[in-house]
């Protein structure tokens, strides 16, 4: 099993989830998260004074899925997530030791 | 029948002075969308207090030391009384706006006390009341219908000794370098300007001092129509301004420029032809988006604008009259004029920073560094204006 964790473009959320229910993801778990990587911040104005703001507004996608499936997901966020813009974002694969349904108690691939 | 124009002129203060306290939300809401999260209740805290210590201060001394007597043939003096009770708080929530997000609530509290017990009866006195200066050199024949100078600069005025002895907030300034503070709650901000908005047709409007009769009717229309009007072109030059040397429209300088042409009408809006105010405001407008900027090159920190908007408009409004409706004949000069915003401006200032300095010995008005960090409210109040994690379910 591995967890990804996409970080992207917060008006691509819409797309990238139809993309995954699309191919059969049945859960996943979003957040508003903030950040910057090369795209930076920019420069806004308040009173007649500029300041810069670092942290640009994004959505982090969490999901976890079979070891089989991971190509097939990765693509799949990778292409509607993609505006072909600077600041489109990245994703981050990581091993999972446990998963566990809190409801039934499943554990492993069943509880995903 | 007889009583008619008494009962009139009743009703008129009574419904003037509930306009003008609608004041007081005006400008607690500004101040809480213009103040960062972390300091909101304090911010409120303190907007109620005043109304209220400033406001008892005026019944047990403020009226009787302001004019002289508790007497009034026009109209029941209780509507008297609480027409000019309804300006008190006004003064001191000009300069508590200006202190906002570092002001600690006891000290203001004890200078609310002075300033609506004392100071600001006293420039009443000299101005609108039972005058202690006649016949005296500094004797005022400044003409200032609804107080430009009585209330918008000496609040102002008050606020600048504030703002000098306690510094500004902490990290405004780092390093020469100006550190940006954006307003929290922008819906905030407009719903109190608009208030304040609503409120000044009362405050203006009422300070012509009777309804009762045909010509009484016209000039108290007249003067809140050009109230009204100063307010619009004060706040399209903000706008245009803005957008002309930043290309950027920013909805807190416009509401500034908007109260900055109000405060400027203030003055005199009863004389002016209906184009007059256009002009009178549009300066007013045109000056606060000079001065917010100016005033924090000086490093006089100012979370609301209130320096730019009462100060700078009250001393230009009180000139305004002088220069657009002179009257020698009947004692309106620019030299009046400028002798009153000069009079008021050294009493004011000296006795405020006198009395901010010697509080300010005993009980600091600054919050500390960390208790700025963490947020007045709670260590000021101990309840936060926004207290769950991000929303409540």
């Amino acid at each position: 099993m591995k967890k990804i964790e996409a970080i992207i473009k917060p008006f691509r959320l819409e797309e990238v989830k139809d993309a995954l229910a699309h191919i059969g993801i049945t859960g996943m778990t979003v957040s508003e998260v903030k950040g910057y990587g090369r795209q930076k911040g920019h420069s806004e104005l308040y009173r007649g004074a500029e300041y810069v703001v670092d942290f640009l507004p994004k959505i982090k996608v969490e999901l976890v899925v079979g070891d089989e499936q991971l190509e097939q997901v990765l693509d799949t966020i990778t292409e509607a997530a993609r505006t072909g813009k600077i600041g489109d974002g990245k994703i981050f694969v990581s091993g999972i030791e446990k998963v566990i349904r809190i409801r039934t108690g499943e554990t492993g691939s069943e509880a995903i | 029948m007889e009583n008619f124009g008494y009962i009139v002129d009743t009703l008129f203060a009574l419904f003037a002075m509930t306009l003008i306290i609608f004041m007081v939300p005006g400008f607690a809401m500004l101040e809480a969308g213009l103040v960062r999260t972390k300091n909101v209740t304090s911010v409120l805290t303190v907007n109620t207090m005043i109304y209220a210590v400033a406001s008892v201060m005026f019944l047990l001394v403020g009226y009787q030391l302001a004019f002289g007597g508790w007497e009034n043939s026009g109209m029941s003096i209780y509507a008297a009384f609480l027409f000019q009770m309804a300006f008190v708080g006004k003064t001191v929530n000009i300069m508590s706006g200006g202190v906002s997000e570092r002001v600690r609530i006891l000290p203001i509290a004890l200078f609310t006390v002075l300033m609506g017990g004392f100071i600001y009866p006293l420039v009443v006195n000299v101005s609108w009341g039972a005058d202690l200066l006649a016949g005296t050199v500094l004797d005022l024949t400044m003409y200032d219908l609804a107080g430009s100078t009585v209330i918008h600069s000496t609040g102002g005025w008050a606020l600048l000794a504030a703002i000098m002895i306690m510094g500004p907030r902490k990290g405004r300034y780092k390093d020469g370098k100006i550190h940006v503070i954006p307003a929290s709650n922008i819906p905030l901000v407009v719903l109190g300007a608009l208030l304040l908005w609503i409120g000044w047709f009362g405050f203006n409007g009422g300070s012509v001092g009777s309804i009762a009769s045909k010509e009484n009717a016209d000039t108290v229309a007249l003067t809140i129509m050009n109230t009204n009007t100063a307010g619009l072109a004060g706040a399209l030059i903000a706008g245009i301004f803005m957008y002309l040397r930043y290309r950027k429209f920013d909805i807190t300088m416009i509401l500034n420029g908007a109260l900055g042409g109000l405060v400027a009408i203030t003055a005199g809006p009863d004389l002016y032809d209906i184009h007059t105010p256009i002009i009178i405001g549009a300066v007013g407008g045109a000056l606060v988006v000079i001065a917010v900027p100016l005033f924090d090159r000086l490093k006089l920190d100012d979370p609301v604008g209130a320096l730019s908007v009462h100060l700078v408009n009250g001393i230009w409004g009180t000139l305004a009259v002088g220069i657009f409706a002179a009257e020698p004949e009947a004692g309106i000069t620019l030299l009046g004029q400028l002798k009153g915003v000069a009079v008021v401006a050294v009493f004011v200032f000296t006795v405020s920073y006198a009395a901010i300095y010697i509080i300010n010995r005993f009980l600091p008005f600054r919050a500390g560094d960390d208790e700025q960090v963490e947020g007045l409210d709670v260590t000021e109040c101990g309840l936060e204006a926004y207290p769950e994690f991000k929303r409540a379910f």
